[in-house]
Parts: C-alpha cells; structure tokens; sequence
C-alpha cells in the first residue's frame, strides 16, 4: 500500500484538505472522505458520465482524477449547485418541472454538464446540447426530458 | 380530478437534483465492513476446494467465507430453487461468486480475494441454444430438467389447429433470432445488512424487497419477522434487479458472523455478470391466413437461451408464447416453448419480460403475409384486432383496449400511407400489447398483491406502502391518489414505502403492476379515510355527508386540520387500510399463471429512418408512439416512461447485446456496450389515448414496458421498406443490412436471419378447449 498524502482544494467554494492515498480517485474522495454522496458512480472507468464533477468550470469525470491533478483547483458538485435550501439553480428548477429525472442516478452528471454547457453558450440548439452531453449516459429518460430540460433552464438564465 | 392527471412534478424529485437522495452506495453505517466476492474464470466447472486461509492472513481482513457457510438454495421462483449464495459444488457461468472477504477497506478485501485459492476441475462448456440441445459432453449444468441441458419445456395448443390451417389461403412460415442484452442500470447493484438485537435488516438496490425478504429468510434460516428489507432510492432496474442476489445473502451473512454492519458494491464488470437480462430467443412461426389477412391459425416455438440458472426463466418461457393473442384475434393458436442452460450469465426478466422477443418475430411476420397477399400491413393487422371485452382463446380476459384509436392516431400523425417511397428511406410499424400487473402472484395465494395503509394524526398523513419506486415514479402515484381522495396535494403526503418492516406487502416493482395495484390499495385506504373524515366533518356541519365537498385543503367547511383533530377527538387514533387483489384470471390449464392481468395495455409506434445501402447504418428520424394508458395518473411521468421505452426499444433494435466469444462476455464495460447516447436519440412524438379501464385506479394502466415492444419490429420493417431486404435478427447492425443486400444482389431470399429451427423434444401439447367451446361443454 502506498504513503498517504495531502491534497488541498476548494469544493462548492470551502476549502478542503484531505489525507488520502495517490491513487485514489476524486469521486472516492468526494464520496468516502468528504461525504459528498450526490457525486454518483457507474462505471469507474469513465464510461458513463455518472461522475462529472466541474473542474474549474470544466465538466471533467471525478473517477478519472488523481488527488495530484485537482490540487488547488475549485471544484463544483451537484451539492453546489443550488442557491440555497430553497432556491434551486434554473437547470435544476427545469429538471424538476420537465420530468428530465427518473432515477435520478445520471442527474448530478447530466446537470453539472449542462452547465457547462450554458455558462459557455447559453442559448445552445437541440444539436449543441445533445453534443455536449453525449458523454453522459442516461438509461431511463430516452434524454428528451433532459434536453427540453436544458433548453427550458437556457430560454430562463437568458431573460 | 384536482391533482390526478395534472402535471406535477415527482414528489422525490427535488432530493434527485440537489444531491441528496441516498441510494444504497451512498449510505454508511458506524464501524462499517466491505465486501468483494470472488468470482468464477471459468464458464464451467466443479470445485475441488477452497482455502480462504491466505485472505484472513490480510491485515484488515475480518472474515472470510465459502460456499460452505451459506449451504441454503434459493431462487425467485419456488419451482428453481437453484443458486447458492456462494457456489461449492460447480460453477456455471464466468462471475459465478464461490467465496467472499469482508474487511475494513474495500481495497483490503479485494486483495484479500485474490489470496484465496479455489482448485477447479474444468468442465466442458455449454455456450449455445444448439449445444445445449445435444448430449452433453460433460454432466448436464443442472440436476434437473433435461433431456440434455434443456431446462423447461411448455406445449399448449388452443383450439382446433388443423381445421384452422385447412381453411388457411395462404401459409407462411418464418425463423427469428433476438439476441440477448442486459439492463445496464446507471446504478451498480450494492447492498449493506446489519444484525442488531437478533435482527437483520438489508438495504439494498432491489426492485422487489418481498421476495428477497423470502429469500434472505430462507437461506438465513431465520423466521420472516426477524428480517427486514429496505429497498433503497433506485438508480435503474428495468428487471435487473427483481431476483435476489449472491451478494445480498453474502452481506446479509458476514454482518451476522462478524457483527458489524457490511456493505457490497458490485463493480460495472460485475453487474454484467449478475445480468438476468433479455433472453436470446430463436423463433419459429408459421400462420395461416384467409386471402383478405385475417388469421385462421397460428403455431409458434421458442428456444429460450437462459444462461446458467433458472432465474424467472420458466416464467419467460411461457411469455414467449402467452401475448401473441392479446392483440390478435387467433381463433386456434399452438405455442411449443423450451428453455435452456448454457454456462453463461443467467437471464432473466427485462422491460416487456419475454415478449419483446416474440412481438418482434410476430410483427415482422405479420408484414412478410401482407406482403404474400398485396396487402396494406396495417389493415392486415386491423383486421386481426382483438376486440374490448372479449376472452382470447388462451383465456386471457381482455377489457379496456385502445388498438384502434392507437393505430389511427399513430399513423395519421406520422403520415405512414403518405411517406415519401425513395430508396433509402422507410417507415415501419407494429403495435403490442404489455399486462397492468402479472393476474398471479409468484408464490400462489389468495393474499393481496399490494396493501396500503394511511395514518392520520397530528402530523398529517403517512401512507404505509411495500410499493419500490425505481424511479418510475410509484411514490408519487401513490401520493397523488391518496392527495386526490383527501383533498389534498400529493407533497402534503408523507411516504414509507419499499421497507418490509415499516410498510405492509407489495410485491414489487415487477411486471408493470405497481400503479394498477398499488395504486388501487392506496384508493381503497384514501376512500375509507375519506369517508371516516366526511362523516366527522356532516355531523359537525350538520348535514348528510352527501353534501360535504373535499378538496383544496378543506372537508365541507371545515378545513382538513380540524377535521382531522375532530375525527381523532371521536375515534382516537386513526389509521385505515386497503388492499387489491385482482380477480381470478388464470384459465383451466397447467401453465395459464403466465399471461392473464386485470387489464392490458396497448402500444403502437411508426418509425422513420434512413438506411444507407452502402455502409448499412441505420439513421432513425422519428419516432411516434401512441399508448393506451387508460388514464395519465401524471402525464409527465407517462410520457417519461414511453420515451425511455422507445429509447430501450431503440437500442435493442439496433446495437445492444449481451453477446458472448465461446462462453466470454465479449464486452463487459459500457464503452464496448454499445447504447444510445444523447446525439443518437431520434425525436419521439408521444400520443396519450386514454380508455379508462374499469378496473384500474382512475382508469390507469401501465405505461413502464409496453412501449419498447412495438419499436423493434417497426425498426426492422422501416429498414425493409428503406431496402427492400428483411433483418430477422436483432440487433440490426451495419453488417446484417449489408449481408442481406448481398443476399439480394446474388439473387437469395433478401435476407439476414436464421435459417432453420432446431428439432426440439417437446412435449405432448396439453389440448385446451378455448372459452367459447368450454362455456358451451357447461
């Protein structure tokens, strides 16, 4: 087994510092060492997209990073995303209203793709969305819900 | 209606998109172990031993176990009782658990498994439907069933086959082949256990926590009421996850032996192996038909490749063969099915459970005889419909039925008559038929296949529920119709659901059954409430309590608070109950379990796709899908459930499988498991029909599986009708397009498919007299 090390970061805009190993992955740290559980795994393999996490304000898959490459960065999971208990972000106020959730196992990935997407580009066509989250798999909703869902958060974050 | 029918959103919606949903992975018990099994390399063969002494030499190893510490079979049907938590005899399929390692890491353990030592004697494989027909080179897979490895044989024949085909003008006979593929849930299969006080509960990632209640009961050899199942937030189960599982006994038995609470996560490879997915199924059908395409007979057989155990297989089986006639008027049907172990990972049930293999043979067979005979595929169809109300002659009671309306609405929207006829392009189309629900509980009895109770006190309303939302929704029907009875919205209602030791029996999330029953046990509980509220609210309001109105927050004038506080003054505590049963549905016959349902649903879709003759590759436009759901309970999340179904039906048609080199998985990871991404998912129009089904909540039926099975059939006949050649095999990749353009251009039968059926030892088929004959015999 290796020596532990540290790694330093901000996650959701808090600082963190965590003892961990060099070859555990961000999503283990998140989930195992922070308690941050609505970072979701389906493959550990970077497969499905189930983890994305933005790095920076990149969408980047948290079971494919080492503790080395996230030193110092600012990190935003799903648990970040939302105002306050109250007040949702625009993505997730759609997801909720469209029925772009089912399972819901896919939605912390889908969402912090999404924005993204829409930070960078915020009134994306149907095409430019269905690119920019062909990386995540979604097995429930046959992902129309979850476009209407990006395209109804863009059309709100725009007025 | 005040909230039925209305677009609101899930009531569990909100901890979905802020992260805060526990699923089962997500949970951590105080002082917690991890578990990994150890799993077979082998398709096949006997252990000599296992020595799991190197593991527990691992410093951070707690235990360690074998096959011999969990001796009890157990399996979801009574009749195959065949797994062993862990295997000591023989393993049957590569992934095959034979030992397990909890440890305080799940790093620790997994090393720890890689010190076991296990001698195996290899056996001969068995890898095909074929080969499992044959004499076996080594011992048959299992001590039961046969000849050879075949597992289950069904031979029914209704009515008067011979007379049938006699009056036949035309006789059509055609081979299939749908391969088999799997689940592929985005959440891998995990469960955790703790014994505390003599009491074991499990938290697990299940559809069904009943029967792994049964189950963990079972092989722990403790009584029912000394195990509790909580089936945890659901991160996907299309039928993956309804059989109980090596690695919820495993938990369930290191936390009783080590006293600590362990958890088990199976790993994306592992939960390929666990699979109970799509069955291969190679079909044979040959129908008789009048010139005008209306069905004098039909005989259908199925070869069912089931992998290494029973599973719901024999359940399978019959379906391959039991809903051809609850969307066509068959006056005399024969069905031969046979189901087989191979050494690969067992099958199971998936979306539409055994018939979306037969409903794509059907369908596109249906298109090949109304092409023999100059006919309009969709009028060839109409003219077979079976009609509301109406018993089919292998008894299924058929009622509320929207086939027509489907069948107009779809192909008016999609402009099907009127599609441009150019080389390349086509559109197909199919409709099918699914159950509300299975008519027969697994385990036969006369108890209710849900039960619903709802408590009323100073925190308002609990609705008590065994029902496991797997994110269909199941929670938030429930509380919309308890929220509709009451006068109130459904997130005033406060849910337990899927735990056995706090709520009463549902069976599950299984067979599409949860909104027509539970659905209806929760009416029944939200009636009697009502009615006890009504009556407290006229005596204070001093009328009759046909005059007292419920809603908005209110019962007649008085608002539901104080109603509530006046019952509680009367009665004291106060809780009602309901429960649903359906009716007795299963014909005179030894096999008719499989089929009936207290309604049935109906789908029909038109595909639009380009085909390119040169490279093969399928393009789909569009799809339109109209489903007669008897009524929207939540129309948003019907219309969640036929898209997501179309999008399963989709990859089905054309990329998925759970294919196999020899008796390898071939592609156990999601990259190499090909599915629809977002830029491969086609527009879908979806088409509501409501018909009001008299005996379902409201009018509701299901809406979870039904819409998958008619977008594989319309895939294969839009390539036909782009090409000109017919893909009898799924999936329909590039390379079976080009083989049956090549077949075409050298002048074969424009074709890829199998070429024969194999000779099956079948039974003698039980005769049965159809309904009409028997009701005269009385």
């Amino acid at each position: 087994m290796s020596d532990s090390i540290v790694v330093g970061f901000t996650v959701n805009g808090r600082r963190r510092e965590v003892l961990t190993k060099p070859h555990h992955t961000l999503l283990e740290i998140l989930r195992e060492d922070l308690g941050l559980t609505g970072t979701k795994h389906g493959c550990e393999l970077g497969e499905c997209g189930a983890c994305t996490v933005l790095v920076d304000g990149i969408p980047q898959l948290s079971c494919l990073l080492l503790p080395h490459q996230v030193e110092g960065k600012e990190i935003t999971t799903v648990e970040g995303l939302a105002k306050s208990g109250d007040e949702l972000h625009p993505l997730q106020e759609a997801f909720v209203e469209v029925g772009a959730v089912q399972c819901g196992y896919c939605t912390p990935g889908m969402l912090l793709t999404a924005k993204a997407l829409l930070d960078e580009n915020p009134a994306p066509s149907r095409q430019e969305i269905a690119e920019a989250l062909s990386g995540n798999i979604c097995r429930c909703t046959g992902y129309e819900s979850i476009t209407r869902a990006v395209e109804l958060a863009a059309r709100r974050m725009e007025v | 209606m005040r909230v039925v029918g209305k677009p609101l959103p899930k009531v569990d919606v909100r901890a979905k998109v802020t992260g805060s949903t526990l699923y089962a992975d997500d949970l951590v018990l105080p002082d917690m172990l991890f578990c990994k099994l150890l799993r077979s390399p082998h398709p096949y063969a006997r252990i000599k031993r296992v020595d799991v002494r190197g593991a527990l030499e691992v410093e951070g190893v707690v235990a360690a176990i074998t096959g011999d510490d969990l001796p009890i079979k157990y399996g979801i049907l009574p009749v195959t009782q065949d797994e062993h938590a862990l295997e000591n005899e023989k393993v049957r399929y590569v992934g095959d658990p034979v030992a397990a390692v909890a440890a305080y890491d799940e790093e620790t353990a997994a090393l720890a498994c890689e010190r076991i030592v296990v001698e195996y004697e290899v056996l001969h494989p068995v890898t095909s439907i074929e080969e499992a027909l044959s004499e076996p080179v080594d011992e048959p897979i299992h001590d039961y069933g046969g000849p050879a490895n075949i597992h289950k044989m069904a031979a029914l024949a209704f009515g008067d086959l011979e007379s049938g085909f006699a009056q036949a003008d035309h006789i059509r006979e055609d081979v299939f082949f749908y391969e088999g593929n799997t689940h592929l849930p985005m959440e891998e299969h995990s469960a955790i256990a703790s014994y505390v006080d003599g009491k074991l509960t499990l938290w697990s990632s299940t559809q069904t926590p009943h029967y792994v209640h049964r189950a963990v009961s079972k092989v722990m050899g403790l009584p029912m009421s000394a195990v509790r199942i909580v089936a945890t937030p659901h991160g996907g189960g299309f039928g993956g996850k309804t059989d109980p599982f090596s690695h919820e006994m495993v938990v369930c038995k290191l936390a009783m032996v080590t006293g600590k609470p362990v958890k088990c996560t199976l790993t994306r490879e592992e939960v390929f192996y666990a699979h109970r997915g799509r069955h291969p199924v190679l079909m044979w059908v040959r129908t008789g038909v009048k010139r005008d395409g209306k069905i004098t007979a039909m005989h259908f057989k199925t070869a069912l490749d089931g992998g290494a155990y029973g599973s719901y297989g024999v359940a399978t089986t019959f379906y391959t063969g039991a809903l051809q006639t609850a969307t066509y008027d068959i006056p005399a049907y024969r069905f031969e099915g046979a189901r087989v172990f191979t050494n690969k990972a067992p099958c199971g049930p998936k979306r539409g459970h055994g018939t979306p293999q037969p409903r794509f043979a059907l369908e596109l067979h249906l298109d090949k005889i109304a092409e023999d005979l100059g006919l309009d595929p969709v009028e060839v169809r109409r003219r077979n419909y079976v009609k509301p109300n109406t018993t089919t002659v292998n008894w299924l009671r058929i009622t509320s039925c929207g086939l027509e309306e489907i069948t107009n609405r779809v192909i008016q929207a999609s402009g099907y008559h009127r599609r441009r006829r150019v080389e390349g392009h086509g559109m197909g189309f199919a409709v099918a038929s699914y159950l509300s629900g299975a008519g027969l509980p697994i385990y036969w009895n006369k108890l209710p296949h849900s039960e619903c109770q709802l408590k009323l006190d100073r925190g308002g309303v609990t609705a008590y529920c065994g029902a496991t939302d797997i994110g269909q929704g199941s929670d938030t029907v429930i509380a919309t119709v308890v929220a509709e009875e009451l006068g109130l919205w459904p997130s005033d209602i406060r849910l337990v659901t899927g735990d056995t030791g706090l709520a009463p029996v549902d069976l599950g999330s299984y067979s599409s059954r949860v909104t027509f029953m539970a659905g209806n046990a929760a009416l029944d509980a939200a009636r009697k409430l009502r009615d006890l509220l009504v009556e407290v609210a006229a005596e204070s309001m001093g009328c009759s309590p046909g005059e007292v109105e419920v809603g908005d927050g209110k019962i007649g004038a008085l608002s539901f608070e104080e109603t509530a506080q006046l019952a509680q003054e009367r009665y004291g505590a106060i809780s009602t109950a309901g429960s649903y049963r359906p009716p007795d549905l299963a014909g005179p016959y030894k096999g008719s379990g499989v089929g009936p349902s207290p309604a049935y649903s109906y789908s029909a879709a038109v595909v639009d796709l380009d085909a390119d003759s040169k490279t093969g590759i399928v393009q789909v436009n569009k799809v339109w899908l109209a489903h007669d759901i008897g009524r929207s309970i939540n129309p948003i999340s019907v219309r969640g459930q036929v898209e997501g179904g179309v999008y399963m039906g989709l990859g089905e048609a054309l990329m998925e499988e759970q294919a196999y080199r020899k008796a390898l998985h071939k592609q156990p990871s999601m990259l190499d498991y090909k599915s629809l991404t977002f830029v491969d998912m086609p527009e879908v129009e979806t088409i509501l029909v409501e018909t009001n089904d008299p005996e379902g909540p409201y009018g509701a039926k299901e809406v979870g599986q039904g819409p998958l099975l008619p977008v594989v059939p319309a895939v294969a006949s839009a390539i036909h009708d782009a090409l000109g050649v017919w893909v009898d095999q799924v999936p329909i990749t590039p390379d079976k397009v080009l083989k049956a353009l090549d077949a075409k251009v050298k002048g074969e039968a424009p074709r890829f498919g199998p070429k024969s059926f194999p000779d099956i030892p079948y039974p003698q088929c039980i005769k049965v007299d159809p309904p009409h004959v028997a009701t005269q015999a009385v």
